[in-house]
């Protein structure tokens, strides 16, 4: 068994887990945040992406260990006092999830697009930075429109795109 | 309307927890004292078992228990049935060899179940699985759909040549006639490839038992818990009906694949017993792959004879259909009563005659997958029309136009009696919307860029809102497709709608509940729908077959108006009135040219405090149910347009276009129904272009991750645009068609339609990947050169 200590939405964790634990597995299992998914095991799917200090990362593919001093962002880390995040606000609006499995790893991308790429978003651009997440169910036509509506959302709330 | 009234586009209520992560998936449940299953699959297609030893596996560190097929038998504990009983056309029944959910004396798929280790953690019991020995003596596989009968490989012992049935649907004779006499006759050959249904959830299950009520219970990632607790209870012999408990709760998509009642869950449940303790299995992609039941598979050859004036008088289809090396649940009925039925399409076709050829092979079983067999058919039909027309010099709209059904009711050739629809207005919205008057233009200005552009059409139509029990329970189903309904009242006057449908993705606790708010007049929050648990509904038969609006909400409006009925006896005490004189309007019950009236919630209250009525003349409370079996089918159709440009270089298909316009009927709520339109195409164009399951000659999937089955992305498609012709459906109380899988019926043929249009040439078979489309463009350039 191996220590690790790190923050996950905002709290310090202190674990010991088995090496070969994955971050997902640690955040699922022994965290009990069940809201981020596994979808696949070749790290394809998407369904398992987190915020690593601060940058999407897919946690099927990292280890526990790795994320060891480090700050964890999962879906349930980024609503603030009740509020939802903007890009959450926009997926519910814009009908962007039908079963909603995928749906949490996608909000943690399409956030982390935001992040990189600004707050104004083209089509083209959305669905090839949407590479990473798989979704059988919206043919993404309105996860598109969400992650535009909500890139645009974080722009007018700053204070909860610093929170994150 | 109101603004969260029939019709309304409604945001979801069940998005709140979804967005937050807060959702409850099988797989998110532990219970106490939990244990961990991992199944040993078969390596091999084909072989037979000489022996298995589990010792060294028991002896491994965190392993409580390993289990095979013998210790299923010694438990009395039945096979998987396949619950759809098919004849050949000699009359003799279908053959359907033994399913056991851990394999007795032989495995005939890759990924069939040898074995099950219950460990600790989920480590352990992988670790341990690799410690079985089994003995193998492998056995040549049989894995081409064309080839399965014409093979020494023998997949069961009921079938010597691996023939499940020969079946047939139409009239042979009067089809021959109107060949015979046919102007033109356009022939075809198709292969309708083998899917991979791959919900982003794979499934998962937690059996449990109490060892002091002697109460199973199972979570489990299913379309209908109450069929899989009575296939469980009655046919597998796991646990009486009355004594096993189904939850599925939320659910991360279905697509069909989750209807089906797995080897998986049966262990889990059967084991928890064994072991004393809840064991849990979650599948992993990779098994997803190898052991979910996959779709279609179909190999075709048709005909379409037309007469002088370009009608068409005339369909003959073969079929080959691979049903993998099991049964399924329903596998028999999709390429056979779900497919021939629609062979008539939107067309006035005189004569039809198919004849199907259900066979096993050494693969997955196959069964219902998003469409299920309506796909098929209408690759069939489409591909065909499309290719007449070209043939006879018409315009392909035009030429489905001449031909279409336009008064109804109409009776087919084969067994379907369309109630109602307005095919032309569908096609002429399409045109419209796709701005078709204008392609030529486009179709030059690609030239000039050096590409190829082309148009399909497809003019679906499917049948769902399954199904009216007699009818099924006449073709061979093995149970009744009706759907039941509880509304119960509260006291506050707050509503819970208990239904026997069930939501993995569907949107049902915001559209049921816009009905009843509707219908009761109370706010949209004060309603709650209840599903997926077999100790709350009581029973159902599960969605699927774009079946919950059309049926399962019909009989949640049957006991509303039996809610509203009662309330009005309620109220007629109340106001000391005549029954007759109480009305029911904007959520109030009154007397009739009086301004006496009461709220909903008022009269629910009097309804549960009885003090305005004594037991003799009327019973307390206010909570009814209702069974609502359809009186038929529902016919869903429209028309689909698809605009692509082939880059011939690279083979490169883009989608430029997509037009839907579709006739659902009355629609509750048009952003969800928009949005299974989305995801329906979306499947549609991931069959067309991207998706294929491939097993290599000695069954070995070769497709088997992401990383080697394409699934459609956000890059590989369009945004669509998506438009609504309506005409009520008279066959229910609420006019629903259904609606949730138009698009993947809808779309292959119209992708490949675009694509042979592109090419000029008809020689492109799905999927139509870059490389397949760079050779049908090299042909199309220089035919001698790529012979």
């Amino acid at each position: 068994m191996t220590t690790v200590s790190l923050t996950v939405n905002g709290q310090s964790v202190t674990a010991d887990v088995d090496p070969r634990t994955l971050l997902v597995q640690f955040l699922r299992d022994n965290l009990r945040l069940t809201g981020t998914h596994v979808g696949c095991d070749t790290s394809q799917c998407g369904a398992c992406v987190v915020h690593l200090n601060g940058q999407a990362v897919k946690s099927c593919t990292t280890l526990a260990v790795q994320a060891n001093a480090s700050v964890i962002t999962t879906i349930e880390g980024i609503s603030q006092g009740g509020e939802l995040h903007p890009m959450q606000a926009a997926f519910r609006e814009h009908h962007g999830l039908q079963c909603g499995y995928c749906t949490p790893g996608m909000i943690m991308s399409a956030i982390d697009i935001v992040n990189r790429k600004g707050n104004t978003l083209d089509e083209q651009t959305i669905r090839a930075e949407l590479e990473g997440n798989l979704c059988r169910c919206t043919g993404y036509h309105n996860i598109v429109k969400a992650v535009a509506a909500g890139a645009q959302g974080m722009a007018q709330t700053p204070l909860q795109q610093a929170a994150e | 309307m109101t603004e969260t009234g029939i019709g309304a586009p409604v945001r979801r209520k069940e998005d709140q927890r979804f967005v937050t992560g807060q959702g409850r998936y099988v797989d998110d449940f532990n219970r106490p004292g939990q244990a961990h299953a991992y199944f040993l699959r078969s390596p091999h297609a084909h072989a037979a078992i000489r022996s298995i030893d589990t010792g060294p596996a028991t002896i491994m560190p965190g392993v409580i228990a390993v289990f095979t097929g013998d210790d299923l038998a010694a438990d009395k504990i039945g096979g998987l049935i396949c619950g759809w009983m098919i004849h050949s056309k000699d009359g003799s029944p279908m053959k359907a060899g033994p399913h056991p959910a851990l394999a007795q004396g032989k495995v005939r798929y890759v990924g069939d179940h040898v074995a099950v280790v219950i460990a600790e953690t989920l480590a352990q019991a992988k670790d341990a699985a690799e410690a079985i020995v089994v003995d193998y003596d492998v056995l040549p596989a049989v894995v081409e759909t064309a080839q399965a009968t014409k093979t020494p490989v023998q997949v069961h012992e009921v079938s010597a040549d691996n023939t499940v049935f020969n079946w047939h649907l139409g009239n042979k004779d009067e089809t021959e006639a109107a060949f015979a006499r046919a102007k033109h006759v356009t022939k075809i050959d198709l292969v309708n490839n083998r899917l991979v249904p791959n919900p982003i959830e794979p499934r998962a299950a937690v059996g449990e038992y109490d060892f002091g009520t002697d109460n199973y219970t199972l979570y489990t990632t299913s379309q209908n818990p109450h069929v899989a607790r009575l296939v469980l209870s009655a046919f597998i012999g796991v646990a009486p009906e009355h004594k096993l408990r189904v939850i599925a709760p939320d659910v991360g998509g279905g697509f069909g694949s989750k209807i089906f009642i797995y080897a998986e869950e049966t262990v889990c449940v059967w084991a928890a017993k064994k072991v004393k303790r809840p064991v849990k299995w979650t599948s992993d992609r990779s098994e997803a792959f190898l052991s979910d039941a996959h779709g279609r598979d179909h190999v075709t050859h048709a005909e379409m004879a037309t007469d002088e004036n370009g009608k068409i008088i005339g369909l003959r289809v073969h079929t080959t259909a691979n049903l993998g090396a099991y049964l399924s649940t329903f596998s028999s009925s999709v390429p056979t009563y779900l497919y021939a039925p629609l062979l008539s399409g939107q067309y006035d076709i005189p004569a039809i005659y198919c004849e199907v050829d259900g066979v096993y092979t050494n693969t997955a079983p196959v069964d219902a997958y998003r469409g299920a067999g309506r796909p098929e058919a209408t690759f069939v039909v489409e591909r065909l029309v499309e290719k007449t027309a070209r043939e006879l010099g018409q315009n392909p709209a035009e030429f489905r136009r001449k031909n279409y059904i336009t008064q109804f009711p109409h009776a087919t050739p084969v067994i379907m009696t369309y109630d109602t629809g307005d095919y032309a207005a569908s096609l002429d919205k399409a045109l419209e919307i796709s701005d078709y008057k204008n392609f030529d233009s486009r179709k030059q200005e690609s030239a000039r860029r050096g590409k190829l552009r082309g148009i399909g059409f497809s003019s679906y139509i499917e049948a769902c809102g399954i199904a009216p029990s007699q009818a099924v329970g006449s073709l061979g189903a093995g149970v009744g497709l009706w759907e039941s309904a509880e509304v119960r009242v509260n006291p506050t006057g707050s509503v819970e709608v208990l239904t026997g449908s069930h939501s993995h993705g569907q949107g049902h606790e915001t559209t049921f509940a816009q009905l009843v708010s509707d219908r009761l007049g109370i706010s949209i929050d004060q309603v709650s729908i209840v599903h997926g648990d077999t100790d709350k509904v009581q029973f159902g038969m599960g969605t699927y077959g774009s079946r919950s609006g059309a049926v399962g909400m019909s009989a949640i409006a049957k006991a509303v108006d039996k809610v509203i009925a009662k309330g009005k006896k309620v109220a007629a005490h109340v106001f000391e009135a005549s029954e007759g004189d109480i009305e029911f309007k904007d959520g109030r019950f009154g007397v009739a040219g009086t301004d006496r009236s009461m709220a909903f919630g008022e009269i629910a209250l009097q309804a549960y405090i009885a003090h305005k009525f004594s037991g003799q003349d009327l019973e307390p409370g206010l909570k009814e149910g209702a069974f609502y079996d359809p009186t038929n089918f529902t016919f869903p159709a429209g028309v689909h347009i698809c605009e692509v440009e082939i880059d011939p270089d690279t083979g490169v298909t883009k989608i430029e276009r997509w037009t839907a316009v579709d006739d659902f009927g009355v629609i509750i709520n048009p952003m969800i129904v928009e949005g299974q339109v989305h995801g329906g195409i979306a499947q549609g164009v991931g069959q067309a272009l991207l998706e294929g399951a491939v097993y290599d000659q000695s069954g070995q999937l070769i497709t088997a991750s992401f990383n080697d089955y394409c699934m459609p992305r956000a890059i590989d498609l369009p945004s669509f645009q998506v438009g609504m012709t309506t005409t009520p459906c008279p066959s229910n109380p609420l006019g629903i068609k259904g609606c949730g899988e138009a698009g993947a019926i809808a779309a292959p043929p119209a992708v490949i339609n675009a694509i042979t249009d592109a090419l000029g040439h008809e020689d492109i078979a799905m999927p139509a990947t870059p490389q397949a489309v760079w050779r049908a463009a090299q042909k199309a350039r220089m035919p001698m050169a790529a012979e």
